[in-house]
């Protein structure tokens, strides 16, 4: 229970995430504050999806959000810029060949 | 090696003077921060106290289809309350904090909910006038060097253009209806004329905090550049419509290309913020009682949570 | 009177019944508006409100057409007094604290979600129409209101005394739910409205599942029943949502608001 000092509780954060349309990645669209996930799946549906912009929505407490941090960025990230190799326009296909793929 | 504060003060600005965009974990000077919190809340308390002067219309609006709009409109002031609250909390302030500094006079909101609704061309009035200045700072805001203040703003501005264009519809209607609707229109037009343009803020030259903002990226455009590009844009739509602006010394400056107008009332703009406004005390009264009437339905939600975990 | 006729004169009446029901409720949520325990609830509020006055609209511009004089969904919503509205005697009770109006509206959602499912077969493709498309919002109303319900009931002391309390007032407002007459008979005659004697039943089993769910009693109240919506005969409640509604239409008669 919240004392006089802190008057309102806005219960716990969540993360929404939202698919356009089936076929397409959820993506992240904000967050929310909702008591239980039921409440938060309800509550993201009336926030993130007005437009009809959601055929299908995740919620996630924001507590359970495990991220990378800024500090993390050389020793995760750079190693991949030189493996050009990984990419398909690396490698040559003879001339007068078609590749589709 | 760890780097002091002045040189991560320096590659900060560096990165936003390239043009790159902050993000939550990345670090931040300190008052990078406060500025935007105090922004990013007072933005966030805006929407949602600006829902109280439109959402007194609801319940009269003259058509159902009116009613629907309107519905919707104030739906998503809420909404936009929603996202902007989500995004400074990504600055480490919990939303509780933020209402409690609006509940109790620490927290700023947007002077111009604090003037009545007085007739149904009033909402017209809103969306054209008030959205439409609301549209000018946010668009510059999409902009701003803070990721998360970013995003919101460009999911609000889509949605706000309609806000934005059924006010103005709606003016347009009234005008071309009964003698008693154009004035109506007319009068909404006379008072929201001028709050409106109060609504973009001090001139530079006043305005404490302008020049760090604008270093930060965090503001992209001086109060009085914006305003001028909602005044060129709005008069046009006025004359189109046979409002008339209630400022006989504005004109257009064939040299300039843009319109001049009279002088703001700067100390109704200072008394307003201040809490003297017409409307201050009945806003702020009807936000605490929401929340002081609702204690019990939130703390009951979270004791059925508590009960029910896992 | 032909056959004809007196079918489109019973529809048009229960028409008016179904809109004007999402119309008052719609009325009594949109009181809420900026005032809800949490901005994420005023949000969903408006919603359920939005889906109302949006059914009020399909159902009214239709009973117009039946009736066939040319009135419009606003000519019907603005232009009847008291004695000419159809709505549910509980759709106009005042909103009281969010628990009461959370008790209303799950009262009168699974109501509806059971009509309009049946009414979703309807031998009138229109009204069929309608129903179908409502159902799946009043399907999300039920949700809402259900899962207030039980987080109500089975929350704290202060919580379930409250919301015991709103469905002991309520309750009296059921039978009016349910008082079928000459109009239903007719038009159950022709297989376009369902018989509201087999949807009691159905209303009655899953309002007690959520009841049995919430800890909530079900108040043994039948004597006092109020009843009347059908006949117009209201509570005092409605005058005052009328004259608040209807000011503008009525103090400028001449104007036309788009």
């Amino acid at each position: 229970m919240s004392e006089s000092n802190i008057p309102t509780n806005q219960w716990k954060l969540w993360e929404v995430f939202t698919q356009k349309k089936s076929g397409l990645p959820h993506e992240h669209a904000g967050s929310l504050r909702a008591p239980d996930a039921e409440m938060a799946l309800l509550n993201a549906r009336d926030v993130y999806s007005r437009r009809n912009e959601a055929v299908s929505i995740w919620v996630v407490p924001s507590e359970c959000m495990v991220s990378s941090t800024p500090e993390d960025v050389g020793s995760f990230f750079d190693p991949a810029n030189d493996k050009l190799y990984r990419h398909p326009n690396f490698y040559k296909t003879p001339d007068g060949v078609k590749w589709t793929s | 090696m760890i780097a002091t504060d002045t040189e991560r003060e320096l590659e900060f600005q560096a990165k936003i003077d390239r043009g790159e965009v902050i993000e939550p974990k990345d670090w931040m000077p300190e008052r990078y921060r406060k500025q935007l919190i105090r922004m990013m809340s007072q933005h966030a308390h805006s929407e949602v106290v600006g829902m109280l002067p439109e959402g007194n219309w609801i319940t009269r609006a003259p058509s159902l289809a009116r009613k629907a709009i309107l519905l919707a409109k104030v739906q998503d002031e809420g909404g936009h309350g929603l996202y902007i609250y989500s995004a400074a909390e990504t600055l480490g302030i919990d939303r509780g904090e933020m209402i409690d500094q609006l509940h109790t006079g620490k927290a700023k909101y947007s002077s111009i909910f604090n003037y009545p609704t007085l007739n149904w061309a009033d909402i017209g009035a809103i969306g054209w006038l008030v959205d439409g200045a609301a549209i000018v700072n946010q668009t510059a805001l999409a902009k701003c060097s803070y990721g998360p203040y970013s995003r919101a703003m460009i999911r609000i501005c889509k949605e706000e253009n309609f806000h934005h264009k059924q006010g103005y519809q709606m003016l347009a209607y009234m005008m071309r209806g009964t003698k008693e609707q154009q004035e109506m229109a007319q009068d909404a037009m006379n008072r929201f004329w001028w709050p409106a343009l109060m609504m973009f803020g001090p001139s530079d030259t006043d305005s404490p905090n302008s020049a760090e903002l604008m270093r930060w990226k965090v503001k992209l455009h001086s109060n009085d550049d914006l305003r001028q590009r909602f005044i060129d844009r709005t008069v046009p739509q006025a004359e189109a419509i046979g409002l008339k602006i209630p400022d006989p010394k504005m004109k257009f400056n064939e040299t300039t290309r843009h319109y001049e107008h009279g002088e703001i009332d700067w100390q109704e703009f200072k008394n307003v913020v201040s809490g003297n406004g017409p409307c201050n005390r009945e806003r702020l009264r009807a936000r605490v009682k929401a929340d002081t009437d609702g204690k019990w339905v939130r703390d009951a939600a979270e004791a059925y949570a508590k009960k029910h975990m896992n | 009177m032909n056959t004809t006729t007196e079918k489109n004169s019973a529809l048009f009446e229960y028409l008016l019944r179904l809109g004007d029901t999402s119309l008052i409720l719609g009325h009594r949520l949109a009181e809420w508006c900026g005032h809800a325990p949490i901005l994420e609830e005023d949000i969903a509020l408006t919603n359920i409100s939005l889906d109302h006055i949006g059914q009020a609209r399909l159902l009214l511009d239709y009973a117009g057409k039946i009736e066939g004089k040319g009135r419009s969904e606003d000519a019907l919503a603005y232009h009847r007094d008291a004695r000419q509205f159809r709505n549910l005697l509980m759709a106009e009770q005042p909103n009281g604290d969010f628990g009461n109006t959370m008790v209303r509206q799950f009262l009168i959602s699974v109501y509806n979600f059971h009509l309009y499912s049946a009414l979703s077969k309807s031998a009138d493709a229109e009204l069929a129409a309608i129903a179908a498309k409502s159902v799946k919002e009043v399907a999300y109303h039920v949700r809402h209101s259900s899962d207030w319900l039980i987080r109500l009931g089975d929350g704290t002391t202060e919580s379930h005394e409250r919301v015991q309390q709103s469905i002991n007032d309520l309750w009296i407002y059921v039978d009016d739910f349910f008082n079928g007459d000459e109009v239903d008979v007719l038009l159950m005659s022709q297989n376009i409205v369902p018989d509201l004697n087999a949807i009691r039943p159905l209303w009655n089993e899953t309002v007690q599942l959520t009841m049995v769910k919430a800890g909530l009693q079900i108040p043994q109240v039948n004597s006092a029943m109020r009843t009347g919506s059908r006949k117009g005969n209201h509570t005092e409640y409605l005058g005052y949502i009328l004259a608040e509604m209807q000011f503008l239409p009525r103090a400028y008669p001449d104007a036309e608001w788009l």
